[in-house]
Order: C-alpha cells, then structure tokens, then sequence
C-alpha cells in the first residue's frame, strides 16, 4: 500500500502533467500542501470541521433537547450533574442549545458569504473596468450604502423586511457588500491595464470574458481573506440584531441572542453569556486563521517560490 | 508585392481634452507584404505607440490606416485580429498569473473559432520550440525566455499575417535575446508573416529588419535601409547620433 501512495503522490506532485485533469489536482494537492505547512490555518480549519460535524449531527450529539424549559432547574452552574455547562433562565441545558445554535451561525456565515462578496465583487469589477459613467454612478451608490452606520442601516432593513434571522442575515448582506465592492473595484483598476488583459482583447474577447475569466481569478483570493476576516464582525452584527429583537427570535438557540439573555446575569450567574461568547470567539478566531492560510494558498506571488 | 501595413499622417493622443498629449504626429509608413520593418528611437519616442494605435489599444487618433488594404475605423472586427498580432515587451505581465500555458493557448484558439484546439495548441508549443511538457505549467514556473516562448505562441494561434513585435527581447537576458530573435526569423520565414518591430536597440533592428524608420519626440525623422545604416549613410542629424551612440554594441 504504501508505495501505491507513494506512486499517487509523486503522480500528483509531477512537474510534467499529461492531462487538464491532471494538471488541476496538481494544483489542488500543491495547495493543499501549502496549507497544511500552515499550523495556524490548520487549527482554524479544525475548528470549523468540527462547527461543521457539529452542525450536521446536533440531534445525535445535544444531551438535552434545547427547548425543553425546566423551571426548577433554572441557572445551574457549570459541572451541574446532566448539565456540563449548567442552564440557563429558563432551566434549559446551554450545551444543547449551544450544539444546536452551531446550525444557525453556520446558516448566518453561508449566507452571507453568498450574498455580500459575490453583489460586491460584481459591482466593483464591472465598475472598475467600465469606467466612465457606469463607473460614477455604481461607485457614488456604493458611497451612498457606505455613508450610513451599518447597524442603522440593517434596522431600517429589517424594519421594513420584517423580523427574523433570514432578513437580519439579508440586511447585514446589503450593508456588508460596499467594501467589497471598493476593493474590488481597485483590483480591477490595476489588472485592467496589465498586458495580459490587452493580449486578450487583442484577441477579441469582450468585457463578459474578460470580466468573469481573467479579472474576477485575480480578485476572489483577497476577496476570500477579507470574507474570512468580516466572519467575526456578522456574527457579532446577527446577535446585535437579535439582542434588539429584530435578529433570531426567542427561543431560537442563536449564539448572540443567547449573551443578550445571559446579560441580565451576568454578575452571578456568568457562564450563561460566557459560553455562547467563547463559541462565538472560536469560530471567528478560526475562520481569522483559515483566512490568513487561504491567502498564502491563492496568491499566485507567494506560490511562485 | 502588396502592401500589409499602410500608415499616413497618423496623430495619436492621450488624455483628456486640457492635458491631452500627442504622442505620435503625422507619422507615415508603409509596410510590404513578407517584409520586416523597424521602428526605432529612444524611450518616448512614440514607437510603442504606434503599434497601440493599430491595434486599437490607443482609441484616440486620427489620420488613416490601412491593414490589407483594408481602412482601419475606430473599431476592431475580429477579422482584423485574425490578421493583426501582437507580441508584448514584458512576458513576465503579458502572460496570466492564474492561466496555464494550455489555458492561455486554447482560450485564443476558442476565441478565433478553432475546433481542434488539442493538436493545435500541441503544435504551437512545438512551433515556438517548447515540449508538451509545459503545456500545463503557469507562467510562474517558467523562465523569460520560455514565458516569451508561450507569448509568441498565442500571437501565432490565430495564424496572422502580420506580427506587431513591442521589444520583444528587451526584457530578457542577452543570451536569451538572441534566441528568441531566430525564432522570429525562422517563424518568419516558416509562416511569411509581415513583421513590425518596436526596439531601442539597433542592433536588433539590423539583425531582424530590412528598413527602419526612426522616430523622435513623436515624429518619424527617416526611413532608412539597413544596408545604408550600416553604411552610416543617414540624411540626419539625430539617426547619425543615434547610430554613434550604439556603433560599439553593432560593430
């Protein structure tokens, strides 16, 4: 066995491929490769892997249901016999209801990570490289987005969408893209001017191809990272909006709502909004660290050494 | 011999209306069909500029020009980029960072509407003298040399007549320079392409052309055959001191 794994990587790891296919895992096992040297980004990836499994087999793994109230039970301490991280006001077990929150913030971060980078990254890259007018007036839109306080803005949003995690999660999207949109743009205003883009013009490409397959590669690696880094502060913005009653409603076991409840305790009884905030730290902490490997894997200047 | 290159009083300018900067002015040349042609000067000169002119990359200008007889408007067909390529001076920003020689070529062939792009992006790298062996590299694993290799192929794909050379060699090492400058010549050769070529160095245009014009500040001063630059036969001033100035690199 282990000189067929042997053979497979060095397959893998051939200066020469033979084929497309074989070219791509090439490049996909290097990378992997890259990242896996990063101990950092390492951890943070083990981190989310287990946010992950932990999503997908919350009713195997949740000691308690987490919406079962125990009014006798109410404001167990941690280490509390059947609840490790003790119960919260309404009695229930805060590691159920942490186990099944992972859901939630799993559902928030997909989310927006669909919705703001890829409405910014194509405002930005169509802006940048049409130039003129179409220029001025997407830009002057994304200052107008940018000229309010986020959270403001995602009120008004969810005032007129109505409560409830997906129009939170949709408004902090709508508040959320303009940075992308900036960066995005002055990406596209250093690649457009390169040889490169010239050579395919020359080659009769139209801005379609060019935009989506020449200047969006270029401009997803530091997209990725800024993703990764934003991670932390939409969580944070998802619990400020539940806190305010317009996010997760009660008794969804959401991480932010869950400190806010915790809030009026916290002198006494402090793990009820301590344990939800490490969970929260975590995951940011780790989406930061997969964010900083990722960048080192899709810069094609770092790959070059 | 027919013309491929027909160029007259051609003005080319940048910027906006109250900086607007003419960088070529009044510039005049032909081109026979299977020649090679030279445009030489100093840094500024406009001669880059020309050949962005032509291949559409400089929108601002006026004057005419004409590729096969064919009168140049202010839009490209894709007609004419079957006709026209161009090679770029700086393989190292002229080639995608993210694109793999075979994506860079089949793209090309894709765009020009080749079907066989398989055997022919294997025999473009053959043509410009690289192994199947690079077809899946990225430009990062490549030398100078070797990036300008793929350049040049991706110029060919479309099988164009004529061949737009920005200082070709300028970026690259000596011994690599001469290289890709016989490649040029025999692919000149193989394929009868027309080529006009952009270099300060008068030595390469006297290896690689058979007529020159040099240019100053904008304007083409001569148009000179090599055999009288050789000859320091010049009717100016500036071509003189242009040629004093690189007789040791000729010589």
């Amino acid at each position: 066995m282990t000189s067929q794994n042997l053979s497979t990587r060095e397959w893998l790891l051939s200066d020469t491929p033979e084929s497309r296919r074989h070219a791509r895992l090439a490049a996909m096992y290097k990378g992997w490769l890259t990242l896996r040297g990063n101990h950092m980004a390492m951890i943070g990836l083990a981190i989310i892997v287990v946010l992950v499994g932990t999503a997908l087999f919350a009713p195997l793994l949740a000691p308690h249901d987490p919406f079962v109230q125990e009014l006798g039970n109410r404001l167990q301490p941690l280490g509390t016999e059947g609840h490790i991280l003790g119960t919260d006001t309404l009695g229930r077990d805060i590691l159920s209801r942490m186990i099944y929150g992972s859901r939630i913030t799993l559902y928030i971060v997909a989310l927006v990570a669909m919705i703001a980078p890829i409405a910014g990254l194509l405002v930005g890259t169509v802006s940048g490289y049409a130039g003129g007018w179409t220029d001025i007036i997407l830009m002057r839109i994304t200052d107008i987005f940018l000229a309010f306080p986020r959270l403001v803005l995602a009120l008004a949003f969810v005032a007129a969408l109505g409560a409830g995690i997906e129009n939170a999660v949709l408004a902090i999207s709508l508040t959320a893209w303009p940075p992308y949109a900036r960066m995005a743009r002055a990406e596209t205003l250093t690649i457009r001017s390169s040889d490169y883009i010239s050579a395919i013009r020359l080659q009769g490409a139209g801005p379609l191809r060019i935009i989506t397959k020449h200047i969006w590669p270029l401009c997803i690696s530091s997209l990725i990272v800024r993703v990764t880094l934003d991670m932390a502060g939409i969580i944070l913005a998802a619990a400020g909006l539940g806190f305010l009653g317009l996010g997760a409603q009660p008794p969804s076991p959401e991480w932010g709502a869950m400190i806010s409840e915790g809030r009026r305790f916290i002198l006494d009884h402090w793990w009820i909004a301590t344990m939800p905030g490490l969970a929260i730290f975590a995951v940011s902490l780790a989406f930061n660290l997969l964010g900083d490997g990722l960048r080192d894997v899709l810069d094609p200047k770092d790959s070059a050494s | 011999m027919s013309t491929a290159i027909s160029i007259e009083n051609l003005n080319v300018y940048f910027g906006e209306h109250h900086d607007l900067f003419q960088a070529v002015k009044n510039a005049s040349l032909s081109v026979e069909q299977g020649a090679s042609f030279g445009l030489v000067g100093e840094s500024g000169s406009g001669k880059s500029t020309i050949l962005k002119a032509i291949t559409g990359l400089a929108p601002q200008w006026d004057g005419s020009m004409s590729i096969e007889g064919n009168t140049l408007n202010h839009k490209r067909d894709r007609s004419f980029y079957k006709t026209v390529q161009m090679v770029f001076q700086d393989p190292y920003a002229s080639l995608h960072p993210r694109h793999s020689v075979d994506q860079v070529l089949s793209e090309t062939l894709q765009l020009h509407g080749f079907r066989d792009v398989n055997d022919r992006v294997n025999k473009l790298l053959e043509d410009v003298g690289l192994g199947p062996a690079f077809r899946f590299r990225y430009p990062h694993q490549l030398s100078g040399g070797q990036r300008q290799r793929v350049a040049i192929a991706r110029a060919l794909a479309p099988e164009p007549d004529i061949l737009l050379l920005d200082e070709p060699t300028s970026a690259l090492d000596v011994s690599v320079q001469a290289e890709i400058l016989n490649l040029l010549s025999d692919l000149r050769s193989e394929h009868g392409l027309t080529f006009l070529m952009v270099s300060h160095d008068l030595a390469v245009v006297a290896h690689m052309c058979e007529r020159a014009a040099v240019m100053q500040k904008g304007e083409i001063v001569e148009v000179i055959d090599i055999a009288d630059m050789r000859a320091g036969k010049t009717n100016q001033d500036y071509t003189a001191k242009l040629l004093d100035a690189s007789a040791n690199r000729v010589a």
